[in-house]
């Protein structure tokens, strides 16, 4: 298991996998904090 | 009710050297890329003959691709035209000559040569010409240069304004660009259907027209309604990425449903911007430049004739702000929601139109196949809502789903280039009930990480 | 990714901190997957941007893979991805991380 707590994490989202507010709320319930979210449209 | 929708294509290889992602790849990579790009400039009859654009201008259903190998572009349809059912596809010259005629402000010239050759058209009447001298200081001066296709330069756009970058050559260049496509949709349309007369233009393309002190003052609508000898409308612009146009729809049904206007026409030009957008992927797959079309369309939508499709305005959806934007989400308020809500199951839907971006441009650029994705999301709701076996999704996705066909113009490619098909097959065809699902990537403008989307039903009309 | 957000990325990750930064994707295939995890870690393999060459050296993982559910509550995992996990590639998003680790 991958343990996020206490981890910087740098979410990379995409539209049409899963976007970056998704990884967000995924990520901050694991206990990590997000310091850059970004989601490519149509890369 | 939809009566109908016109769409034309402008092909102007010469202006993807314009486009944002080429332009901006030239300044910042070494070596020979410009030439390279020059080189897989395709002509007008490949342009014209390539089976997705058939699919546009109506005269090939979007099913008939999948009985077509790929890549498409190596299996042009023989002896197709320029004109379909649903739209007309106009040559780089002609553009020109439009772009001319669209030039308001007088910030658009040529050589003289060319000049010439485009008086020669009869579009316009004298097209302003600059001596060799002249041109060149222009370009020097911050003028945005205009190329054929082989890169010979035919003219320039000039800055609106010394000190204003909302007057900047090259956003003039693009608005005008989206106002000529916009219009000659329009025209399109009226040259199949004068009347009854147009009480009202909604436009819905993502140009940003305004100056230094209102940089999205808009109302293109008007500009272009000009610009196509409509003289009895008024206007206004619906602002919402790729999802406007069906926004707009739903604005144009209501106010018709209210008896406020009697004829609405939702218009839209083409995104000069996104020209060239994927051409890294092109060259690498040794494919021509597949983005070099301008598109515009013109959707008419009008009172009951007892004929035309009906626009299920208590079908329309929009994705709310409490919404959430993971696709699954999306798709369950845009899609299943609505049907539910309606006592439909999702196979009563003949056919969805989701954004239909043509997979022979996208995937060799990394981005994958977007209809099929959305198809695949649309499938697996039914699995998961217990309506189909997850073993059945490919065969719901056959069903229901399309190949996709539209050129990558953002707004352009969002569900509606199904629209004629769709009218099509609601009033002679053996269609019931389509589903329109747009999508919005509101978070690129940095206001807001939203996501946004619309969708409505559209169905036989029950006279028939 | 382009060259604006390599750089943005690269700013970053040489701010400080380094140790407790990680990345995690939400590629919806294999390529892009591959991709982007290859110009995270390697370094631009294909373009001239300011990530060529230069390995950030960051741990990068997929919202899909199983050590990363298993770090969320399955409630919220459920609501914020749930069919996505069939929907998009998931087996060739985990070989193709996979891969760039190894490699």
């Amino acid at each position: 298991m991958v343990d996020l707590k206490g981890k910087l994490v740098l979410a990379l989202g995409e539209r049409d996998g899963v976007p970056a507010p998704t990884l967000q709320k995924c990520i901050e319930s694991g206990g990590g904090q997000v310091i850059y979210a970004a989601t490519q449209c149509f890369a | 009710m939809v009566r109908g929708a016109r769409f034309v294509l402008a092909h102007v290889p010469g202006l993807v050297f314009c486009g944002s992602k080429p332009r901006r790849e030239f300044a910042a990579r070494d070596g020979d890329l410009r030439a390279m790009l020059r080189r897989r400039l395709r002509p007008f009859s490949a342009a014209v003959t390539y089976p997705p654009h058939q699919v546009m201008l109506g005269a090939l259903a979007p099913e008939a691709l999948r009985g077509i190998p790929r890549p498409w572009h190596l299996h042009p349809i023989v002896g197709a035209g320029p004109e379909g059912p649903a739209g007309t596809m106009i040559d780089e010259m002609t553009f020109y000559a439009w772009l001319a005629r669209a030039d308001t402000a007088n910030l658009v010239h040529f050589t003289e040569e060319f000049a010439l050759r485009l008086e020669g058209l009869g579009v316009t009447g004298r097209p302003t010409a600059l001596t060799a001298d002249r041109l060149a200081r222009a370009l020097a001066d911050h003028g945005e240069p205009l190329y054929d296709r082989q890169e010979t330069t035919v003219g320039v756009v000039v800055p609106g304004h010394e000190q204003d970058e909302a007057l900047s050559a090259a956003v003039l260049l693009e608005n005008l660009a989206a106002k000529v496509t916009g219009a000659l949709a329009l025209s399109r349309l009226l040259d199949d259907a004068q009347t009854p007369e147009i009480n009202y233009l909604l436009g819905c393309g993502e140009e940003a027209v305004g100056d230094r002190y209102q940089r999205g003052g808009g109302n293109l609508a008007k500009a272009i309604g000009e610009l196509a000898g409509v003289r009895t409308a008024g206007g206004a612009d619906v602002k919402a990425f790729c999802a406007a146009p069906l926004h707009g729809l739903l604005m144009a049904g209501a106010l018709v449903a209210s008896g406020v206007h009697r004829r609405v026409v939702v218009v839209a030009g083409g995104s000069l911007a996104k020209l060239g957008m994927k051409f890294r992927g092109h060259l690498a797959a040794d494919y021509p430049i597949l983005e070099d079309v301008l598109a515009g369309v013109a959707i008419d939508v009008v009172a009951d004739d007892g004929r035309s499709p009906v626009l299920r305005l208590d079908t329309a959806t929009v994705h709310r702000i409490e919404d959430g934007v993971a696709p699954h989400q999306m798709a369950k308020a845009l899609t299943l929601a609505p049907l539910q809500a309606a006592g439909l199951r999702m196979r009563d839907v003949d056919r969805y139109a989701v954004e239909l971006h043509d997979p022979d441009i996208t995937e060799p650029a990394g981005s994958g196949d977007v209809p099929a994705g959305n198809y695949q999301m649309i499938a697996a709701l039914a699995a998961q809502s217990g309506e189909i076996a997850r073993a059945d999704m490919p065969a719901f996705v056959e069903a229901h789903g399309m190949p996709g066909f539209s050129p990558t113009q953002g707004h352009i490619a969002s569900a509606i280039p199904y629209l004629p098909h769709a009218v099509a097959g609601l009033t002679g065809g053996a269609l019931t009930r389509v589903q329109f699902i747009a999508k919005g990537s509101l978070f690129l403008g940095r206001m807001t990480t939203m996501g946004d989307g619309v969708s409505v039903l559209l169905e036989r009309n029950p006279a028939r | 990714m382009d060259l604006e957000e390599q750089g943005t990325i690269q700013r970053l990750v040489e701010s400080g901190q380094r140790e407790r930064m990680v990345v995690v994707l939400g590629t919806p295939n294999a390529s892009s997957t591959l991709m982007i995890a290859l110009t995270l870690t390697q370094g631009d393999p294909s373009y001239a941007g300011p990530l060529a060459g230069v390995p950030l050296g960051l741990p990068v993982y997929h919202i899909l893979e199983d050590d990363v559910k298993q770090a969320i509550p399955p409630t919220v995992y459920d609501q914020e991805i749930g069919p996505m996990e069939f929907v998009l590639d998931k087996p060739g998003i985990t070989k193709a991380l996979e891969k760039v680790r190894v490699g």
